[in-house]
């Protein structure tokens, strides 16, 4: 079974229970926001850092480490302008 | 000269750079390490918007163009182990509820007198530079020169320099003063003696004891605050916007808590969210009541916080002097002993003005601005009128209990 969402416009695809950041790290990617300047990610994968939050069907910071991908997900950086 | 610095906050901090680049050999002394007490539990302002004409607002003024000079000289030459200071001259944005809006421009006026800045904003302006800001809101004063650092960055920039020009850090805790003669020469850490021909007391909340290991009066004490911080999100808020009354709560000498709201985004996408006051010691007891005034009062400014997650809340403890005035200079009795304390809330904004307010107190370099309503030796601080009114006083804090410097 495999889940497609999309990252900024972007299909991805990802197995069945994986998480958002599964998905994104399975397909390569390392960060997914932008803060101070920085590149940011996964930091501690465990829902506490809130490091690695996205917005998923326009509900803003969702921690991407905790959130099983769900088929259609539409899912949007977030940065510090 | 050798000179020990007691506190490595950011007022020690930026004594020890001044003190060093005007040539001092300084030995800086702190027990819990660089920024590891009060300036890292606060949010970094750097602000004139909330000073009422008065030497505090002379002092600011001179200190907002100083760290627009030092962010500068720091930022662009990092040595080993030196941190960005995160500089930003952001503004502040004061908002007025109903009624307030007359007050806040009433005072505006009386600043505009001593030379600071702002511009009324109406409700359209209001909305255009902050957007989320609550529709109840309708009148604002925007003040250009407000800014901030990141104060535990900004403390430990400023020490990295003045380490890297031949200071010395030493984490430590300073048991005693050593007193020669009248004259202080040195303290006593639990390593042992370190011998100076002066001593500077950057101890923050703590430097009324610090005082007295030298047998000597400083009427500092420990006004408590808390703030909160929410996860990060994309920004709603752009400049620090804080309610009109905040002044008040400043100004206040009142022990009971008092909460006003100030809210700012960070860099790193969190929201911070203050402020409380409250003279309760040195206790982390009882927060709950503060943080859940804070939060109510925000969300009245800024709605949309009604809806966000908090990541987590701190609380520190700002040096409280009796008069509202920094005390900055030489101690009233014992030669050779120099302090540079009682900022409050105000001293990451205040610290390179202080810090060359002390080079000029123990080398002669120049004086930024007249420092006499600063210096210590004046009634207020000696305790007279300050102990009975809690019981503190400059009296070591039982629940402390740990001896001294912050």
């Amino acid at each position: 079974m495999s889940v497609r969402i999309t990252v900024d416009g972007v299909d991805l695809e990802g197995r069945d229970g994986q998480t958002i950041a599964g998905v994104l790290l399975g397909a390569g990617r390392r960060t997914w926001r932008t803060a101070a300047g920085q590149e940011r990610g996964i930091f501690c994968g465990m829902g506490i850092c809130q490091d690695c939050v996205l917005t998923v069907n326009g509900v803003e910071g969702v921690r991407a480490c905790q959130r099983a991908a769900c088929d259609g997900d539409v899912v949007e950086r977030e940065a510090r302008a | 000269m050798k000179v020990v610095v007691i506190g490595a906050g950011a007022i020690g901090a930026a004594c020890t750079l001044a003190l060093a680049e005007a040539g001092a050999e300084v030995v800086v002394i702190d027990r819990a390490g660089v920024a590891g007490e009060t300036s890292s539990r606060c949010e970094g302002n750097i602000l004139v918007s909330d000073k009422e004409p008065g030497p505090e607002a002379e002092l600011a003024i001179e200190a907002n163009r100083a760290w627009r000079t030092l962010a500068e000289r720091l930022d662009a030459e990092r040595v080993p182990g030196q941190p960005a200071t995160e500089f930003e001259a952001k503004g502040g944005i004061v908002v007025a509820f109903g009624a307030g809006a007359e007050a806040l421009r009433s005072f505006a006026l009386s600043q505009h007198a001593i030379g600071i800045r702002s511009d009324a904003l109406d409700a359209r302006a209001l909305r255009k530079a902050e957007p989320h800001l609550s529709p109840e809101i309708a009148f604002g004063m925007h003040y250009p020169d407000d800014a901030q650092v990141q104060p535990s960055l900004a403390t430990q920039a400023m020490l990295a320099r003045a380490v890297h020009l031949g200071a010395r850090l030493v984490v430590d805790e300073v048991v005693a003063g050593v007193v020669v003669a009248g004259r202080a020469s040195g303290v006593r850490t639990r390593a042992g003696a370190i011998e100076a021909d002066a001593v500077v007391n950057c101890a923050g909340p703590w430097s009324g004891e610090a005082a007295a290991l030298f047998g000597s009066i400083l009427d500092i004490r420990p006004r408590r605050g808390t703030i909160l911080v929410t996860a990060a999100m994309p920004q709603r808020v752009f400049h620090k916007v804080y309610d009109a009354d905040y002044v008040g709560a400043v100004g206040s000498g009142d022990a009971a808590l008092q909460t006003s709201t100030v809210v700012e985004s960070t860099p790193s996408g969190t929201v911070l969210i203050g402020s409380s006051r409250e003279r309760v010691g040195f206790s982390d007891e009882g927060l709950l009541a503060p943080l859940s005034e804070i939060a109510a009062k925000a969300q009245r400014v800024f709605p949309f916080l009604r809806d966000t997650m908090l990541l987590r809340t701190y609380h520190g403890f700002r040096p409280y002097a009796p008069d509202h005035l920094p005390a900055i200079g030489a101690d009233a009795t014992v030669a050779g002993l120099f302090h540079a304390a009682g900022h409050e809330g105000a001293g990451i904004g205040l610290a390179p003005t202080t810090g060359a307010l002390i080079a000029h107190a123990l080398l002669g370099t120049p004086a930024p601005l007249d420092p006499t309503p600063f210096l210590p030796a004046r009634a207020t601080l000696q305790g007279a009128d300050g102990r009975g009114a809690d019981g503190r006083g400059a009296q070591p804090d039982a629940r402390h209990g740990k001896g001294v410097a912050a």
